[in-house]
């Protein structure tokens, strides 16, 4: 093994591991320091390969690092540096621990130059973002842990497949830009889009990050979808379909979003709403659109950890997370308020706030293509996402009636991390060329121009009358909305309950017919003993022979 | 009790108010400035504000009625 660096992902999963030993006021210094040493060795790397482990027959190079790579690298450390802040005092060493490991993952897979090390760490991040969800120690998030894993471990199968027959077909494992006419690509592609949380298994998101505790659902939010989008860049770009599968992704959300009453659920479809604007962008694949989606990432990762921050205090604070249960929060916890508003203004793209910058660089690009539908519906998902998002979630948590709870705000180190990352949205949202410096191609696109700030601002304000005017129709219910996850959840229990009734049905048939020719017959010691030894043996038989069957069905 | 300044009647007045004017006031400046339109649809007047408004009832109205399907009570799994 040669590794002349500091593997940032690496380091992270190590020092994950170690969280479990370390106690009190070490344990905070320690989750602070881990994700700054990540963030240093990255930029202290040159640009190339490094790292490489011989496996097999093959040459695995765990770090292959390009101004993309370090740019998703750039905002995971500062995202588990964050959102370590956050909880640090609170959470459990197992959260802590899962979710550093989890990140460290995440990290690795962003480094990773070839496919077997990329698949690697895509299952090490299904495993430990498992446990980030069983952390919550209660038997819903045990439930939605396990669906969870078994979406996952399918898309890792789908993916392994994928790679096995790529690496046969072309004999190398480099993981490079790939074309879509083979079935090894398309099952690469299924395994990927799987955990950005395509359809048709869009329903894992929604399901099982809600039910992680109030700080592991930041961490969630921040790695699996983004991941998938960073490698979806790198092997896909510029396949058309992801246009459709992104324009799909971006309404499911804002409709799901619109129908649902648990705030942390709806900023859960909301995740799948703005990966969808990533993958609409990767789909159209200019260096603009690539950009775009590059810069989108980073400041979706930032806001949308910001938005479940207020939304993880408020939960933290009241134990309540429905918009039936709460309202006026505003009066008690003004700073998780303001900072709950900036990440929504930022979610929405509002001027000044870094959504607004990134964006639009995804529908400028729709525009330098001249596809005016892509373009109309971009613009149209525009308004829906500050109608779910930007003024939703605010509204029916702060304001609203006033719900009698009168919560204070979260302890001083929950306050630090949310002031700090709305100073990061605002902060990039004045100033876009901190981040447009560092993204993948040279940025030609000036975003503040008086027609783009005049015209996005139409469209939110007008989207804002329309949420007022129509707010009678938005009125919460106490319900769920069903989705994919019904034929999983709901059909396929009534099926085997249907199955195994069958079978025990089938099972005293016998037994009753066993029986009869025992009382028909004389009765004989000797008899009565081998008709016990051929009643188990039948049962064997018959088992066996339904088996069979469905192996012949299948 | 004092009343929050956001809950008292004369404050929600303003607040109508004040909404109402900054509406106006994006979609009359247009008179003023240059807005490069990239289609042709983008050069009927107050375009992005309609826009905008429309697509929200659409979605809205999409929502409701996708919800008598897809609504259930939320301990519907629980059973």
């Amino acid at each position: 093994m040669t590794c002349s660096l500091f593997h940032p992902g690496l380091l992270l999963i190590f020092s994950g591991l170690l969280i479990p030993f370390i106690h009190g006021f070490k344990r905070t210094l320690f989750i602070l320091i881990i994700p700054c040493l990540s963030l240093l060795s990255v930029w202290s790397m040159p640009f190339g390969s490094d790292c490489s482990i011989q496996y097999l027959d093959y040459e695995l190079i765990l770090i292959n690092l390009d101004s993309l790579s370090r740019l998703f690298i750039t905002v995971f450390a500062i995202t588990v540096f964050t959102a370590g802040l956050f909880c640090c005092k609170q959470a459990s060493s197992t959260e802590l621990s899962a979710a550093y490991v989890y990140a460290g993952g995440a990290m690795s897979v962003v480094l990773a130059g070839d496919l077997i090390s990329l698949f690697i760490f895509w299952e090490l991040m299904a495993l430990a973002s498992t446990l980030v969800i069983w952390s919550a120690q209660n038997e819903k998030s045990y439930k939605a842990g396990m669906r969870y894993i078994s979406i996952h471990l399918l898309g890792g199968v789908i993916l392994m497949c994928g790679i096995a027959s790529y690496v046969y077909e072309t004999n190398s494992i480099a993981f490079t830009h790939m074309q879509l006419n083979s079935i090894s690509t398309w099952l690469i592609l299924c395994g990927f889009l799987l955990n950005a949380g395509a359809p048709p298994l869009t329903a894992w998101l929604a399901d099982a990050y809600p039910e992680a505790s109030y700080s592991g659902m930041v961490f969630l939010s921040a790695f699996t979808t983004k991941t998938a989008v960073y490698v979806l860049l790198r092997g896909f770009p510029g396949t058309e379909l992801l246009i459709y599968i992104g324009l799909f992704m971006i309404f499911y959300g804002i409709i799901y979003a619109l129908l649902e009453n648990d705030i942390r659920r709806i900023l859960a479809y909301s995740i799948i709403n703005q990966v969808g604007f990533m993958i609409c962008g990767i789909g159209i694949g200019t260096e603009m659109a690539l950009n775009g989606t590059a810069a989108h990432a980073f400041t979706h990762i930032i806001y949308k950890a910001l938005l479940l921050m207020s939304a993880g205090s408020v939960l933290y604070m009241t134990g309540k997370r429905k918009c039936t249960e709460l309202g006026g929060l505003v009066k008690s916890m003004p700073l998780t308020a303001i900072c709950g508003i900036v990440g929504a203004l930022a979610i929405s793209s509002f001027p000044l706030t870094s959504g607004f910058i990134s964006k639009s660089m995804i529908t400028q690009a729709s525009i330098d293509e001249h596809v005016l539908w892509v373009w109309l519906l971009l613009q149209a998902a525009s308004a829906g996402v500050f109608l779910h998002a930007g003024i939703k979630f605010p509204w029916f948590v702060f304001f609203q009636k006033d719900s009698g709870l009168r919560p204070t705000d979260p302890p001083i180190n929950m306050k630090i991390s949310m002031v700090f990352f709305a100073v990061i949205c605002i902060l990039i949202g004045i100033f876009p060329n901190i981040l447009y410096n560092i993204l993948p191609y040279n940025v030609n696109y000036q975003p503040y121009t008086v027609a783009h700030t005049i015209t996005q601002l139409q469209l939110l304000l007008f989207s804002g009358l329309a949420f007022f005017i129509m707010l009678p129709l938005m009125k919460r219910t106490l319900t769920i909305s069903l989705d994919f996850d019904w034929f999983y959840r709901h059909l396929a229990p009534i099926l085997t309950q249907i199955v195994v009734n069958f079978l025990l049905n089938a099972q005293q048939l016998v037994n009753r017919f066993l029986i009869s020719l025992k009382s028909s017959l004389s009765f004989d010691d000797k008899l009565d003993y081998q008709l016990s030894i051929g009643k188990s043996v039948g049962l064997i038989i018959f088992f066996f022979s339904i088996l069979l069957l469905c192996f012949v069905v299948l | 009790m004092k009343q929050n300044w956001f809950y008292r009647k004369s404050s929600i007045k303003k607040l109508y108010i004040s909404a109402l004017i900054i509406l106006g006031v994006v979609i009359f400046v247009e008179y003023f400035i240059v807005l490069h339109p990239h289609f042709n649809i983008e050069k009927i007047f107050g375009f992005h504000a309609v826009f905008g408004f429309l697509s929200c009832v659409g979605l809205i109205i999409f929502a409701k009625l996708l919800g008598f399907l897809v609504k259930r009570k939320d301990d519907y799994y629980d059973m």
